[in-house]
């Protein structure tokens, strides 16, 4: 990735850390944890790699994206308003009465959002499915679909695997967000879904591992799952839940908690300070 | 005399979907490795490249369908009715029902009716569970000839369907092509003492009542409810306004389905006395149809018995 495309994504993904606290502060709830983790890959899903439209969020030869793990919807917001879907200055009405901005996301009222979700382990299926009618009218987009690793525990997850890899699904990339920790603590407290790459080797997936904080690894295993043919892709990636908020970071209390004033003001000035430093 | 001819629903079902997708490109049909039974395995014949089996994975079939049907596809997805209405529900209801996205759900073999698999198989809660949820259209086709037409109407219809099957043959009442009208009731027969709404494998038992209950000097009206979802009020108010008497008469559970439905209706605007056929709170069991049919009694004489009864408490 060069140095330009680098400092620009870096950027975006700030202003995504940003609209997570900006949108989850003014709600007084949501999940700035895995929002944070999965911050970079939406700045480079968005805005460097997927084929989109934001004047023509349906256009049908688009490449679609699947927040299975829906909680993570104040992320996706940040994404979509910078990208250009919507007005940025719907991002502090997140979960608002009379908002668009639903909790979770929603197709029905949000442009750019592709697939309503929040139940867990239903959105890869879904995603799943978008492939199969990709497939099936010939055409060449991309899916790609955002998984929790709490989320992966959901039994769907693992009849939407084994369906994908079975049909051969190669315009599939399912990214697993490893950042350890779910809601009752570290996943190996709760219910290890350990070891996480191998099982989806297991069934059938190209498997690729990586930083997933890094935006130099996210795009080489994004461009390395599109030259991979009659198998469906599987990006396991090592993130810091909380990720870009130094008092956030790995911390499972933040998970569905929002920011009072003062940690608003505190990460605000934190990713403000950053932002300065990335644009300089 | 004609012999009178049988039709089993979900065959209905399977040869109208071969037709519809011979007629529409958009047609995708889906199973969950129940295709010999469903019926779409004739759809798989004739378009396999538009035909996905998920193998035994209900809920990540609906799921599948949502992405699908969110790509532009109209999507049949079949299994028995007690899996996706069981199982998936909750699929149906945060994949498919909530974005309002165009699935519908082929749910066969539904009811006692079911047979010699038993208790585990035969689910007398569908309806009931379909119902709580906004946006769902429910249809319950009586005959083939129904069967087909309520196929047709779901596929033009823009959204979530629930269709119930049925596994036997049953009698056709009905002329070859049905002008089926989504929440819209039929009345089948005329009559001023009491009325019985029935649906689905009922409805020919509830004609055979009407015409016993008729030779007694009691007359009957016979509607056919074939959409449980959104329900025909007005047909309902105007039998209890007309008739003073209601039997409802379902392969369901007598909780929370078609008798239900029409008891919100009356309740909230003509109270009138009533009386419910149907699977009282029970578990199936094995058996084939006639055992079962009586054992839960939903046969004409267990109408009959509840017309009477219905009239009585006219006062």
């Amino acid at each position: 990735m060069d140095a330009i495309t680098k400092k620009r994504l870096s950027v975006i993904a700030t202003k995504i850390r940003m609209a997570i606290i900006e949108g989850t502060y003014n709600a007084k709830s949501g999940h700035p944890g895995g929002s944070l983790s999965i911050a970079d890959d939406l700045a480079y899903l968005y805005f460097e790699e997927m084929n989109i439209d934001p004047a023509n969020p349906r256009w049908e030869e688009r490449d679609r994206l699947v927040l299975s793990k829906g909680h993570a919807a104040p992320a996706l917001y940040g994404a979509l308003a910078h990208r250009g879907f919507f007005p940025l200055e719907w991002i502090p009405t997140l979960r608002k009465v009379s908002s668009p901005l639903q909790g979770h996301p929603d197709m029905k009222g949000i442009p750019g959002v592709d697939m309503s979700s929040g139940s867990l382990g239903q959105g890869i299926s879904c995603a799943v499915g978008m492939a199969l009618a990709g497939k099936l009218d010939n055409k060449d987009y991309r899916v790609y679909t955002i998984l929790g690793d709490g989320e992966i525990g959901e039994g769907q997850v693992w009849e939407a695997a084994m369906f994908a890899s079975a049909k051969g699904l190669d315009n599939l990339t399912v990214i697993v967000d490893n950042n350890n920790l779910q809601i009752d603590g570290s996943l190996e407290e709760v219910n290890s879904s350990y070891p996480i790459p191998e099982k989806w080797a297991a069934f059938g997936f190209h498997v690729i591992e990586i930083d997933g904080n890094d935006l130099e690894q996210i795009e080489a295993a994004v461009q390395q799952a599109k030259t991979v043919k009659g198998k469906p892709t599987a990006i396991i990636q090592k993130t810091v839940k909380g990720k870009g908020v130094s008092f956030m970071e790995n911390l499972c209390n933040w998970h569905g908690v929002a920011p009072n004033k003062e940690q608003y003001d505190a990460a605000m000035a934190e990713l403000s300070a950053r932002l300065q430093e990335q644009e300089g | 005399m004609a012999e009178i001819k049988r039709v089993a629903t979900r065959d209905a079902y399977g040869a109208t979907l071969v037709e519809l997708g011979n007629e529409r490109e958009d047609i995708v049909v889906m199973d969950a490795d129940l295709a010999a039974a469903t019926k779409t395995g004739m759809f798989k014949k004739a378009h396999p490249d538009r035909f996905f089996n998920t193998g035994i994975a209900e809920g990540n079939m609906i799921s599948i369908a949502a992405g699908l049907a969110a790509s532009g596809k109209t999507v049949f997805a079949s299994s028995f009715a007690m899996f996706p209405a069981g199982r998936a529900f909750e699929q149906i209801r945060n994949s498919v029902a909530y974005p309002g996205l165009n699935v519908k759900i082929a749910a066969s073999h539904a009811g006692v009716s079911v047979g010699e698999d038993g208790a585990t198989h035969q689910c007398c809660e569908d309806i009931g569970i379909m119902r709580t949820l906004p946006g769902m259209v429910i249809l319950n086709p009586a005959d083939g000839p129904e069967a087909a037409a309520a196929v047709r109407a779901a596929a033009e219809h823009k959204g979530p369907v629930y269709l119930r099957l049925g596994r036997l043959a049953v009698p056709v009442f009905n002329e070859e092509t049905v002008d089926f009208v989504i929440g819209k009731g039929q009345e089948l027969t005329a009559g001023t003492d009491v009325t019985v709404i029935a649906t689905g494998l009922l409805v020919n038992e509830a004609l055979i009542a009407a015409e016993s209950l008729k030779a007694e000097g009691i007359s009957v009206r016979v509607i056919n409810m074939a959409t449980i979802k959104p329900i025909d009020k007005e047909i309902i108010l105007k039998a209890a306004a007309e008739t003073g008497a209601i039997v409802t008469a379902e392969n369901h559970n007598v909780i929370n389905g078609l008798g239900s439905a029409v008891a919100e209706v009356l309740v909230k605007n003509q109270p009138v006395p009533m009386e419910m056929i149907g699977v009282q709170d029970q578990f199936g069991e094995v058996g084939n149809l006639d055992y079962l049919a009586d054992r839960f009694q939903l046969t004409a004489p267990y109408i009959v018995e509840a017309a009477k009864k219905a009239v009585a408490r006219k006062g």
